[in-house]
C-alpha cells in the first residue's frame, strides 16, 4: 500500500526542555534534534524519566521549548502564540494518551464530538464523523456508554476514535498500552498501525517496551537523560503476521 | 467554539454538580429575589403616590390669578408685569380662553365664600366651595358615604366629616369628634340644610351683560335706592335649600389648611348664585363691571408633565399662575433616592451570591483540572475554556435570575396581602402598594447574567492559564 505524502514532517533542532527545580534545573529534554518524515511511524525508546514525554509534549504544541526549535508542517511552534497552538493542536495533532483522558462525564460520541466542536464543525458533520471514527476502531455499539462503563481496551480505542476526529496529519501516542494488558495492547497497537497505514498519518509512539516497538514502528529513537542515545531503523513485522492470519 | 456549542456545554458541566450548582444558583435566586421585592415595594409606592397625588388635583392643577388680585401668585418673579390697572380681568371670557388651550382639561372658578348654613334651625358658619363634576374623580370622594352630585346645577350639598359632626352636635365637647364615617354621619344624607348668602343683583340702570341664573330673586331689596353709575348693583340677602347627599372623611381641600371648604355644592349652581364676593367690593377694581370677575380660576391640565407649557401660555396672557409641580419633582427625587437605598439593600444578598458563584466555580476548576488539560490537548483554546467558565456563571445567573424573579414576586405578593389584611384591620381601603413592571423583570435577569458573568471572570480566567501538560498529570 502506497502512504500519502500529505503534511506530517516533524523536525527538532537543538530542542530543550529544563525545569527550574530549587537551586537545580531538571534537564527533561536536552538538545535532541530529530527529523520524522511524514506518514512514518517512529517509536520513542527510553527508561522512565528519559524525557520521551516531554518531547512528545513538545511537539504535540502542549508545552514550549526553553529553547531550540519545534518545526511541524514547516511552522516553528516555539514561535506560535497560545491561539496558534492551539489552532495547531486542534486540527494538526491527534493525541491518545496512558491514562485514556476522556472526559467522564460524557458519553463516547460527546467525547469523540468534542474536538469538533473546538473545531466549529457543523453538528450534523460532526455527529456523523464522530459515529464513523467510533465504528472505526470497533465501538459501533457504546457510542451512548460512559467511559466508566467500559474496560480499558475500550476507553482507549475511544481515546483513539478522538484524536482521529478532526483528521490530522499526526498522531502521537504516549504509553498508550501502558495501563492495558499485552493482548489489548496488541489490538490498540494494530489500530494506530492501520491509522498510520491506511490514513497516512506520522504517529510517533513513546513507549518503555522495546519489542512493541520493533514489532511495529519504521525507526527506533533511544532516549536517556533527555538526549538521543541511539536510532535504528526497524523492518516492523506486525502487519505481515496480520496479514498471514 | 460556537455560542450554542457553548451554552450546551456549560448546561451539561452544570447538571453534572446539580445538587451544589443548584443550591448557587438558589443563592443566586434569593439575591435577586431581594432586590425584585425591594425594588417592587419601592416602585409600588411611588406608583401609588403618583396614583393619589395624580387624583388629588394638586400636581395637574395650575391656579390663576389676576394681577388686580392682591391674592396674585409670583409677584416678585414677575416685576416687569403689566401694572394691576392695566392687567385684563379674570372673567369669562379670560376663562374660556384658558379652557381652548391645548393639554387643558378645564377651567372652573374658583368658587369658595363664608356663608351661614342652618340645619335643624341652628345657625353654622363654613366655608362653601363649588366643586365641577370632574372632581367626582378626586381621592377625598372616592369612599364616602352617599353619592356625588347628581348634576352640575342640583340644589345639593356634600359634607366635610368635621362639619357634620358639627351639624350632630359631635365634637361640641373638647376631645370629643369621631372623624369617622358612622351610622350617626349617615343620617344627615338626603336631609335638608339652607345656605344663607349675599346675592349680588346688577341694577336695572346697567344690567348684567349675562342675564340668567339669578334664580328666585323674591325678597330682593327693590326699592333700595341705585348708585348713579354704569356698572351698579345690588347686594341681596337670599337663602337656598339644598339637600345632603354625601359626607367624605377625607379633606378635599387639605392644602388650603384652616380656609379649606367644609360644604360643596355643584359649581353651576354654586355660579348660578352669584353670590357676592369680597372681590367685587375690592377697590383695586379700575372699574365696576356687571360681568363680575373671578377671584382665582383652577385650570385642570391633562398630565402632570404639562403644566408647565400652560403655565407658561396662561403667564402670556397677562395672569399671574401658581402650580406645586415643583413638590411633584421633590417627590421623583425623594423616590430616586428610596428606589436606590432599597435597590442597594436588596443587592446585598445577591452580592453574597456573586461569592458562592466565585467559590462554585474555583471548586469546580479544582475537580475539573484534569477535564480543562484534556480540552486543551484536543484544541481548546484559553479563550474557548474562559468562554465556557463564563457560559456556565451566566447560565447560573440567567437560571437563578428567572427563579429570583418568581421568588421575588411572590415575596412582594405575600407582602401586599399581609399590608391589606393590616388596612383592612384599620378600616382603609385596599392599596396596591407593590409593583412589578417588565423592565424590572427584565432588568433583574439581566443585572442576575451581569454579576453571575463578573462573578465567574476569575475562575475563567483562571481555568484559562492552566498548564494543560500539569493539568492532564493532575489526579
Amino acid at each position: 500500500m502506497e502512504k500519502s505524502t500529505r503534511a506530517g514532517t516533524i523536525r527538532t533542532e537543538s530542542v530543550c526542555r529544563h525545569y527550574p527545580m530549587g537551586d537545580g534545573v531538571i534537564r527533561a529534554v536536552d538538545g535532541i534534534s530529530l527529523e520524522v518524515g511524514a506518514g512514518e511511524f517512529v517509536a520513542l525508546l527510553g527508561s522512565s524519566g528519559s524525557g520521551k514525554s516531554s518531547l512528545l509534549n513538545l511537539i504535540a504544541g502542549l508545552d514550549r521549548p526553553t529553547s531550540g526549535a519545534v518545526i511541524v508542517n514547516g511552522d516553528n511552534l516555539a514561535e506560535m502564540s497560545s491561539e496558534e497552538l492551539s489552532r495547531y493542536r486542534r486540527h494538526s495533532v491527534g493525541m491518545v494518551f496512558q491514562a485514556f483522558n476522556l472526559v467522564g462525564t460524557m458519553t463516547l460520541l460527546e467525547n469523540v464530538e468534542l474536538p469538533m466542536r473546538f473545531a466549529e464543525t457543523e453538528r450534523g458533520q460532526r455527529l456523523a464523523l464522530a459515529r464513523e471514527a467510533l465504528q472505526r476502531v470497533g465501538l459501533g455499539g457504546r457510542m451512548t456508554h460512559r467511559p466508566g462503563q467500559l474496560s480499558g481496551g475500550e476507553q482507549q480505542r475511544a481515546a483513539l476514535a478522538r484524536a482521529l476526529a478532526n483528521r490530522p496529519s499526526l498522531l502521537l501516542a504516549d504509553e498508550p498500552t501502558g495501563n492495558l494488558d499485552s493482548h489489548t495492547g496488541n489490538e490498540i497497537l494494530d489500530l494506530l498501525h492501520e491509522c498510520n497505514e491506511r490514513l497516512g498519518m506520522t504517529l510517533l509512539l513513546v513507549t518503555h517496551e522495546r519489542s512493541l516497538a520493533e514489532r511495529y514502528a519504521e525507526r527506533l529513537v533511544f532516549l536517556a537523560d533527555g538526549k538521543v542515545v541511539g536510532e535504528q531503523a526497524n523492518a516492523p513485522v506486525s502487519w505481515q503476521e496480520g496479514e498471514r492470519q | 467554539m460556537k455560542a450554542d456549542d457553548l451554552v450546551d456545554l456549560a448546561a451539561r458541566n452544570l447538571r453534572e454538580s446539580m445538587f451544589r450548582n443548584s443550591l448557587t444558583t438558589l443563592g443566586i435566586g434569593v439575591g435577586v429575589a431581594s432586590l425584585v421585592a425591594m425594588l417592587s415595594l419601592g416602585i409600588g409606592l411611588q406608583q401609588l403616590a403618583d396614583r393619589r397625588l395624580a387624583r388629588s388635583g394638586l400636581f395637574d392643577t395650575i391656579v390663576v390669578t389676576s394681577h388686580r388680585s392682591l391674592r396674585g401668585f409670583g409677584r416678585a418673579d414677575n416685576r416687569n408685569e403689566a401694572p394691576p390697572a392695566e392687567s385684563p380681568p379674570l372673567d369669562e371670557t379670560a376663562r374660556a380662553e384658558m379652557a381652548r388651550l391645548p393639554d387643558v382639561f378645564e377651567a372652573v372658578p374658583d368658587l369658595r365664600f363664608i356663608s351661614e348654613v342652618r340645619y335643624e334651625g341652628k345657625p353654622h358658619l363654613a366655608m362653601v366651595a363649588g366643586l365641577p363634576l370632574s372632581a367626582r374623580d378626586k381621592d377625598a370622594f372616592e369612599n364616602m358615604q352617599g353619592s356625588f352630585f347628581s348634576s352640575d346645577a342640583a340644589d345639593e350639598a356634600i359634607l366635610q366629616i368635621q362639619f357634620a359632626d358639627e351639624l350632630l352636635g359631635i365634637g361640641q365637647k373638647l376631645g370629643e369628634s369621631s372623624s369617622k364615617l358612622s351610622g350617626q354621619t349617615q343620617t344627615l344624607i338626603g336631609k335638608e340644610l339652607t345656605l344663607r348668602y349675599a346675592e349680588r343683583v346688577p341694577s336695572p340702570a346697567a344690567p348684567a351683560q349675562e342675564g340668567g341664573g339669578a334664580g328666585d330673586r323674591s325678597g330682593a331689596l327693590k326699592d333700595a335706592p341705585q348708585p348713579p353709575v354704569m356698572a351698579a348693583f345690588s347686594v341681596v340677602p337670599r337663602e337656598r335649600t339644598l339637600r345632603i347627599v354625601a359626607v367624605t372623611d377625607q379633606d378635599p381641600e387639605g392644602m388650603r389648611g384652616a380656609s379649606g371648604a367644609r360644604v360643596f355644592i355643584p359649581l353651576q349652581m354654586g355660579e348660578n348664585l352669584h353670590v357676592m364676593l369680597p372681590s367685587g367690593l375690592r377697590g383695586s377694581e379700575p372699574d365696576f363691571s356687571n360681568v363680575p370677575a373671578y377671584p382665582s380660576l383652577s385650570v385642570r391640565v391633562k398630565s402632570p408633565d404639562r403644566v408647565e407649557p400652560v403655565q407658561d401660555a396662561i403667564r402670556k396672557m397677562g395672569f399671574s399662575t401658581f402650580s406645586i409641580l415643583d413638590a411633584t419633582r421633590g417627590l421623583r427625587r425623594f423616590f430616586a433616592v428610596f428606589d436606590l437605598f432599597l435597590g442597594i439593600f436588596g443587592s446585598l444578598a445577591l452580592a453574597v451570591a456573586a461569592l458562592g458563584i466565585v467559590n462554585t466555580l474555583v471548586m469546580a476548576i479544582l475537580e475539573r483540572r484534569r477535564e480543562i488539560g484534556i480540552m486543551k490537548a484536543i484544541g481548546a483554546s484559553d479563550g474557548d475554556v474562559k468562554k465556557l467558565f463564563l457560559a456556565e456563571a451566566a447560565v447560573m445567573g440567567l437560571v437563578g435570575g428567572m427563579l429570583g424573579v418568581a421568588l421575588g414576586w411572590a415575596m412582594g405578593r405575600l407582602i401586599n396581602a399581609g399590608a391589606n389584611v393590616y388596612l383592612h384591620r384599620q378600616n382603609l381601603p385596599s392599596e396596591e402598594l407593590w409593583a412589578v413592571p417588565w423592565w424590572l423583570v427584565a432588568g433583574a435577569i439581566a443585572f442576575a447574567i451581569v454579576i453571575s458573568m463578573i462573578s465567574g471572570l476569575y475562575p475563567a480566567a483562571r481555568a484559562a492559564r492552566l498548564d494543560p501538560v500539569q493539568a492532564l498529570r493532575y489526579e
